[in-house]
């Protein structure tokens, strides 16, 4: 080993524990970039592979009942592989220990084989035999939540019928990887599951002899999406269909997305602050360490060590960090990316799922760590290759005091010595200060950033179960019915209040952009769903017009008093230009909203609702469930309480990871920036500080100086990170939000007093370390070496 | 580069007969009207104010001047670690005044051997590793354990410098700066921060380097006592030379005292 080698080791060694702190910093970047990074590749890969063997459909679609043959109809469209049909329905269960009502969704299977197209996965157990009526596959998270398996019973109300259904079999399946029941956002799989059946007995049940609701189909390679579904929305036209559509506006496949999505955000977010901190480290110390040892460079060129080779040398202090920091990131990546694919695997359900390192993750992490190592100190290199050797020779120039803002504005005999040598220090070097400073605070900032959500949720749940839906329980129909239904269920016991709503399937269009969502017809000064503006005042809806969420706003690019097209997705589609007359801010879900009368009057159907609000006496729900639960006409019961219960459990989930690094490593973070800082403004004014010792200064004063400077800055970085992190969370808020969640900004003060607490402790503790460093200090020997 | 000297060049023919002076003795540096200021306007100081001079091959040559007298500056200059501000210096038929950045590090790299009178030692590197650092890079170096025995340090190699004496830390400098058999061995004051037994040790390792290695050998001092071990002296007074004297005989080191 070449001795200039053996120097970058052994200083390195010198200053191990500054190292240490970087290179930790460094492990969180590389192993969150490569952890998050190649599970959301594992994930789409996983994804792909599944769709691919099982068949996923490219689109879908649902009619009132078509004849079979029109299937043939379908099938000729051009662009169109393969169609397959189907039933579904919609039936309530009665499921064994378990009082709510349950909802499913069943879905035909052909007799005795798997479908062309959305094949299902058995975990367990079998197919439904032909002929068999009362056989079911369960889907998996369904028949978990209910500890159902293979050999169980329950029983569906099948049109106002109980049947007794057995259990043959455990199933996954594309389609319904996240099992939502239409209508809400959030899988809730004690109350709502998929069921499977052979399509025989589901047609016998619900009149679909010889003819299908439900079909999905397969595109041939290069066709046009657009076009298909135009030409299939004319032929279903006919049989009241609810209009085709494209895999991405599938419920499950676009939730599935937004979450990818999501993973990704953070997957490039996390990484590039923690690497962004490491790189800032790096600088504060190499920089450092140049002007340490400007002579030895004086020396190195001397010798005739060309600049190239100097750089290199100062560069590779930063390689060996960086390299260690890659080395360990990259086992701890892979180790969190394997806990994490498995937690994955578990949460979404997938058959199996292989996770995958690829060389091109890798390769990034190292480019990205090492861009961000360099780029950190190539300002200081470049100043240690442009010293000359004779000028470097020389001592530096005695830095250059003078007084004070504080003291120009006579304000010098406010603070005793000792203290004007702290703020002379803090100002004299206003970029090194400014740097620390900065650093802190991003420390603080990043505190903030991983614990602000909870805020968001609180203030959501408050918002929008508080403020916008007040109603205890949404119950929905099978059918627009009439409003004769709604004075049924004020009839009903335990009712205190309850107020119609019509929902309209429609398609969106403005310009090019589309949407499909479904019209919340809202009765006028209705008291239980009220649509709020951005100060969460309510917008009155008008007689006229559509008021839209303002996440569907930016989706179709519109501004109150431009027209857009509603397209009616059910009855005789019929398009309508409709003025958008306010936007709304909600957080989840992408509403719009008209009058009740004004949605009637576009379904072109008379006076009909599709279910009600309700406000219920809470000492009466058993009762009024199993009430609801006879209803034949009761499509689902929706709870706002377990919607909030599911939205925290699904947030949790979806934000544990993040919040849960941001708040680790913010930390460790705020540690490494202080105790360096620190390190190197005591190895900067070691002789100064022994000076004042060997003058008769007390520990305790030297000490006051030190820490008085870290105390300074810690106190001056906490409002600009607050700021920062303030800032910080819209940055978060943008990686992380859906087009169903939108997280607002909203800061409580116990999220700054905490990231405040983070950060005055980290500090606390570097002063601690330098403070043992102080009491140790050599007189003789550091007054010996010569500056 | 290769390591060549620039008047073993062929094109350098012509150049050649004028590098002979003085019966057979080669001119291995030529200094005409060199000139340093530092500073702009007001604050400019004349380091140096035209200064001639001849140095040749193999001789032990000390520079005698108070401080301030400019002795820095020209061994500085001499040794390609600034460059003057007029007039010019040749090493052999290379023209320094006018060389690149590279090309200076080029002749630092191959020719010159450097002693500082603070030693500069890498404080992280053993005594050998400081040699080493020197040796890793040069064409056709002696081995380190080998520099170090010349400069009388034998069994030291393994000491940091904290761990050794002032004298022996500036044996390993001297060390480090032969190490690479230089053309030429340019010492600013290397006996002065030394008492003046340790410093006869150190000159005596110059001594003994100049005598078997032939190299050139050009040593800084204040100290006019040391200028009789030297075979010219050249005094330096204001940034000119004041006088250039030959000593009869070249004193042995451990014949001075101061």
């Amino acid at each position: 080993m070449r001795a200039i080698h053996r120097k970058v080791l052994r200083e390195l060694k010198g200053m191990r524990s500054q190292a240490v702190a970087i290179g930790f910093v460094i492990v969180a970047g590389v192993a969150t970039f490569v952890s998050m990074t190649s599970v959301y590749e594992s994930l789409q890969q996983t994804l792909e592979n599944y769709y691919d063997e099982h068949r996923f459909a490219d689109g879908f679609l649902s009619i009132r009942r078509a004849p079979e043959p029109l299937s043939d109809q379908l099938r000729r469209v051009p662009g169109v592989n393969e169609v397959q049909t189907r039933v579904v329905a919609v039936v309530n269960l009665e499921v064994p220990d378990f009082e709510e009502p349950v909802t499913a969704s069943v879905v035909s299977l052909p007799p005795g084989r798997q479908p062309e197209l959305n094949r299902v996965f058995i975990r367990e157990g079998r197919l439904p035999e032909p002929g068999r009526e009362d056989e079911v596959l369960l889907n998996e998270v369904f028949a978990e939540a209910h500890q159902l398996g293979p050999g169980d019973g329950l029983t569906a109300i099948i049109r106002g019928s109980r049947r007794t259904l057995s259990v043959v079999g455990i199933a996954l399946s594309p389609e319904f990887l996240m099992q939502v029941q239409p209508g809400t956002i959030f899988p809730d799989p004690e109350r709502y599951g998929v069921l499977w059946m052979e399509r025989d007995a589901l047609a016998a049940a619900y009149d679909m002899e010889g003819a299908f609701n439900d079909a999905v189909f397969s595109l041939a390679p290069g066709a046009d999406i657009d076009e298909v579904l135009h030409r299939m929305d004319r032929i279903l036209e006919p049989y009241g269909g609810l209009g085709a559509f494209p895999r991405e506006d599938q419920v499950s496949h676009s939730l599935i997305e937004d979450e990818f999505n999501q993973l990704r955000g953070m997957a490039t977010l996390l990484p590039i602050i923690f690497l962004g901190v490491a790189a800032f480290l790096l600088n504060i110390v190499v920089t450092r360490l140049i002007i340490l040892q400007r002579q030895m460079i004086a020396i190195l060129k001397a010798f005739g060590y060309r600049d190239g080779e100097v750089a290199l040398h100062y560069l590779s202090f930063v390689l060996v960090i960086a390299a260690g920091g890659i080395g360990v990131g990259m086992l701890v990546g892979v180790w969190m990316g394997v806990l994490l694919g498995d937690l994955y695997l578990d949460f979404y359900r997938f058959p199996e799922m292989e996770y995958v390192l690829s060389l091109r993750v890798a390769l990034t992490a190292v480019g990205l760590t090492l861009g961000a190592a360099v780029l950190g100190v190539l300002m200081s290199v470049r100043r240690a290759v442009r010293l000359r050797p004779a000028e470097a020779m020389r001592p530096a120039q005695p830095p250059v005091y003078r007084a004070t803002l504080l003291e120009r504005l006579g304000l010098q005999r406010l603070f005793d010595p000792p203290t004007r040598i702290i703020i002379r220090n803090v100002e004299r070097q206003p970029v090194k200060s400014a740097l620390t400073i900065v650093g802190i605070s991003s420390a603080c900032a990043l505190m903030i950033m991983g614990t602000f959500s909870q805020d968001s949720m609180d203030h959501i749940v408050a918002v929008q179960f508080g403020l916008a839906q007040r109603e205890h329980l949404t119950v929905s129909f099978t059918d627009p019915t009439s409003m004769s239904a709604l004075n049924d269920l004020r009839g009903l016991p335990g009712v205190l209040h309850a107020e119609p709503y019509r929902s309209v399937p429609v398609h969106l269009r403005h310009g090019h952009r589309s949407y499909r969502t479904a019209i919340d017809g809202v009765p006028a000064g209705a008291y239980l769903r009220r649509v709020l503006d951005a100060d969460q005042q309510p917008i009155t809806i008008p007689a006229e017009g559509i008021v839209i969420a303002e996440g569907l706003a930016e989706v179709l690019g519109v501004r109150t008093g431009d027209m857009i097209t509603v397209e009616v997705q059910e009855g005789r589609q019929r398009a309508r230009e409709v003025p958008v007359t306010g936007i709304a801010e909600q957080f989840i879900g992408v509403g719009a909203y008209m009058d009740m009368d004004a949605a009637n009057r576009l379904s072109g159907g008379g006076q009909a609702i599709s279910g009600g609000y309700l406000l219920i006496d809470r000492g009466m729900e058993t009762e009024l469930m199993s009430a609801l639960r006879d209803r034949p006409r009761v499509a689902g019961i929706a709870s706002t309480d377990r919607m909030i219960e599911a939205f925290y459990e699904e947030m949790v989930g979806a934000l544990i990871v993040f919040t849960l690094i941001l708040s680790l490593f913010a930390a460790v973070i705020a540690f490494g920036v202080i105790y360096n800082s620190a390190r190197i403004s005591l190895s900067e004014r070691d002789r100064e500080l022994a000076s004042l010792r060997v003058l008769g200064f007390t520990r305790g004063e030297i000490s006051y100086i030190m820490l008085g400077e870290i105390t300074l800055l810690v106190l001056a970085a906490i409002p600009l990170g607050l700021a920062l992190g303030w800032a910080g969370s819209y940055l978060t808020v943008t990686a992380i939000q859906t087009e169903m969640l939108r997280f607002p900004v909203v800061l409580e003060p116990r999220t700054f007093a905490q990231a405040a607490s983070v950060v005055l402790l980290s500090g606390l503790a570097s002063a601690i370390m330098i403070h043992r460093r102080l009491v140790r200090l050599d007189l003789i020997a550091v007054l010996k070496t010569r500056e | 580069m290769t390591r060549r000297r620039p008047d073993e060049s062929g094109g350098a023919s012509g150049a050649r007969s004028s590098t002979y002076e003085r019966g057979e003795r080669e001119v291995v540096f030529r200094t005409r009207r060199l000139t340093k200021t530092y500073g702009v306007g007001d604050v400019k100081v004349h380091a140096l104010r035209g200064v001639d001079l001849d140095l040749y091959a193999g001789e032990m040559v000390v520079l005698l001047g108070a401080s301030g007298s400019g002795k820095s500056t020209l061994v500085n200059i001499l040794g390609g670690l600034d460059t003057a501000t007029d007039g010019e210096v040749h090493y052999h038929d290379q023209d320094l005044t006018r060389a690149t950045d590279a090309e200076l590090t080029q002749y630092r790299r191959h020719w010159v051997g450097f002693v500082f009178q603070f030693y500069n030692l890498i404080p992280s590197l053993t005594a050998r590793e400081n040699v080493a650092i020197v040796t890793d890079i040069a064409d056709d170096p002696m081995d380190p354990d080998e520099a170090l025995e010349l400069a009388g340090l034998s069994g030291r190699g393994h000491s940091f410098p904290a761990q050794l004496s002032g004298g022996e830390q500036q044996r390993v400098a001297i060390a480090r700066a032969i190490a690479k058999k230089p053309a030429v061995l340019l010492c600013d004051e290397p006996t002065g921060a030394l008492d003046s037994k340790t410093g006869i040790v150190v000159l005596e390792a110059l001594d003994r380097v100049n005598r078997e290695l032939g190299t050139t050998t050009f040593i800084i001092t204040h100290n006019e006592v040391q200028a009789q071990m030297a075979e010219r002296v050249i005094f330096l007074r204001d940034g000119r030379i004041a006088d250039i004297r030959t000593n009869e005989r070249r004193k042995a080191p451990r014949e001075l005292s101061w």
